[in-house]
């Protein structure tokens, strides 16, 4: 009860900040990339939603874990939301964010041939947290997540595309793109570092 | 589909009226997955807004039963996660074979894939002549049609490939006849299939089991009714009953969590201790 008066508190003197990060083929080194580069206090919730198989669910974790100091936690079912840690969507679950910041897993038919759906996370991102989302979009050979970054960007958040000519994968960026206007079309490698102020600029 | 809005106060109203007027009672459903299904139904149903959807609920009798349908999830898999199902078969199997009848729940059991996957498994240990499955599902659609037996084609081949890895031994195609695009499984398995409409959320207790599966159903609730859902497990547990949940979902933070122990260090199987 304490606990809950004190996150209550929270709330209210400060929006909670969420990175959103969206990739499928191609993808997994960026974000290795990126999460070498977080910052370890920024108060803000890291989230990756990466297209893979179910049964290497640890493996994942380890490779991202090895990148960083922050923790890495590869999401159960209402897991509380925590600021300064990584969030990883579990294989075969689309992935929500639900009321008093935590998450929710849904099993439900798949999404332009995904799931965890990166549409699926960036919009209830958008919709739960609004202006203090920060979408990033990276490689990727479907559609999946354009629809997603468009809707953040809707709902006043701020949204990144990795430049699709330094995408192994440039389909996906290249949707993303052609489906809204974004705020930063950058470089794969560079990605992390535009993170890294953006929420230190916070 | 982002121009459908729904907001806290227009689901309030919805679940409201739902539960006075049907007795179905979502308002314990995890709200951003409800809407996001309500959402789809619009989307499907081609209700503009909101108001017509509430409207067409409260004007066509029939309705809700569609309602519940598409808003609960039905999606499932036979022998999803084999590894669950393989240490059923090595572990759980030999310690149900001591009891005189078996007696198995698929609480939340959707069109009924993993009812037959245990059915296949029991069937396999020589046991499933003194096994009774319930089945039991909140939609009358997916109830009525468990005890067909039929299931698309499409899936069939990552089924065979699941049932290998869940330790299957066998020729998987010799459990059902393909027919078009649909398959249909070979009846002895269904003879001890029990199906019946249980609404988790207000119906009780029915028996006792020696096994309960409720795999990917308490993801769609919120955490006071997950603990209420798993006490209902526990007061239908035999004492050393065992509980098998999605591989996401947990007993740790629940009322039950003390009196259960995990079974198996990388399945989300528990043991009723106490």
């Amino acid at each position: 009860m304490a606990q809950r008066r004190k996150n209550m508190a929270q709330n209210n003197v400060s929006k909670h900040r969420v990175v959103v990060i969206g990739g499928s083929a191609g993808a997994l080194e960026i974000i290795l990339s990126i999460t070498a580069q977080l910052p370890l206090q920024s108060q803000c919730t890291f989230v990756i939603v990466l297209h893979r198989k179910p049964g290497m669910e640890s493996l994942l974790t380890d490779l991202v874990a090895a990148k960083t100091n922050l923790p890495v936690i590869e999401i159960e079912d209402k897991e509380n939301m925590k600021p300064d840690t990584i969030y990883l969507a579990p294989p075969d679950y689309h992935l929500l964010f639900e009321k008093h910041h935590t998450f929710s897993l849904d099993s439900s038919e798949k999404i332009l041939f995904s799931r965890p759906s990166i549409d699926v996370t960036f919009e209830s991102a958008a919709e739960m947290y609004g202006a203090a989302v920060i979408g990033v979009l990276l490689s990727g050979a479907n559609a999946d997540g354009a629809e997603g970054l468009r809707k953040i960007k809707l709902c006043g958040g701020y949204t990144i595309v990795q430049d699709p000519q330094t995408a192994d994968v440039s389909f996906m960026p290249q949707q993303a793109l052609l489906t809204s206007r974004v705020d930063a079309v950058v470089d794969g490698e560079k990605i992390g570092h535009l993170i890294n102020k953006l929420v230190m600029a916070y | 589909m982002e121009k459908i809005a729904i907001n806290e106060k227009d689901l309030a109203l919805l679940l409201n009226e739902l539960l006075e007027k049907y007795g179905y009672d979502f308002t314990h459903y995890a709200h951003s997955s409800l809407k996001r299904r309500i959402k789809r139904l619009m989307v499907l149903d081609r209700l503009p807004s909101f108001p017509e959807l509430l409207h067409r609920l409260r004007s066509e009798a029939n309705y809700m039963q569609r309602f519940v349908e598409e808003i609960t999830v039905n999606v499932t898999e036979m022998f999803r996660d084999p590894g669950v199902f393989k240490t059923i078969r090595e572990t759980i199997i030999p310690q149900l074979a001591t009891h005189p009848l078996i007696r198995v729940w698929h609480a939340g059991c959707a069109s009924g894939e993993e009812v037959y996957s245990m059915a296949i498994l029991l069937h396999e240990a020589g046991l499933l002549h003194k096994t009774l499955l319930y089945a039991t599902d909140i939609n009358p659609a997916v109830v009525a049609n468990l005890s067909s037996g039929i299931f698309p084609l499409s899936q069939l081949k990552q089924y065979s490939e699941n049932y290998i890895a869940a330790g299957g031994k066998k020729d998987f195609s010799s459990y059902y006849t393909a027919k078009y695009d649909l398959v249909k499984f070979d009846p002895k398995l269904k003879k001890k299939i029990i199906p019946a409409l249980h609404n988790l959320v207000s119906d009780r207790s029915f028996n006792e089991f020696h096994i309960i599966f409720c795999r990917n159903v308490l993801i769609y609730f919120d955490k006071a009714l997950q603990d209420h859902v798993l006490s209902l497990f526990d007061d239908s547990m035999d004492k050393q009953g065992f509980l098998v949940l999605g591989s996401k979902e947990n007993i740790r933070f629940s009322p039950i969590s003390g009196k259960y122990s995990q079974w198996h260090k990388d399945e989300k199987i528990w043991r009723r201790i106490m």
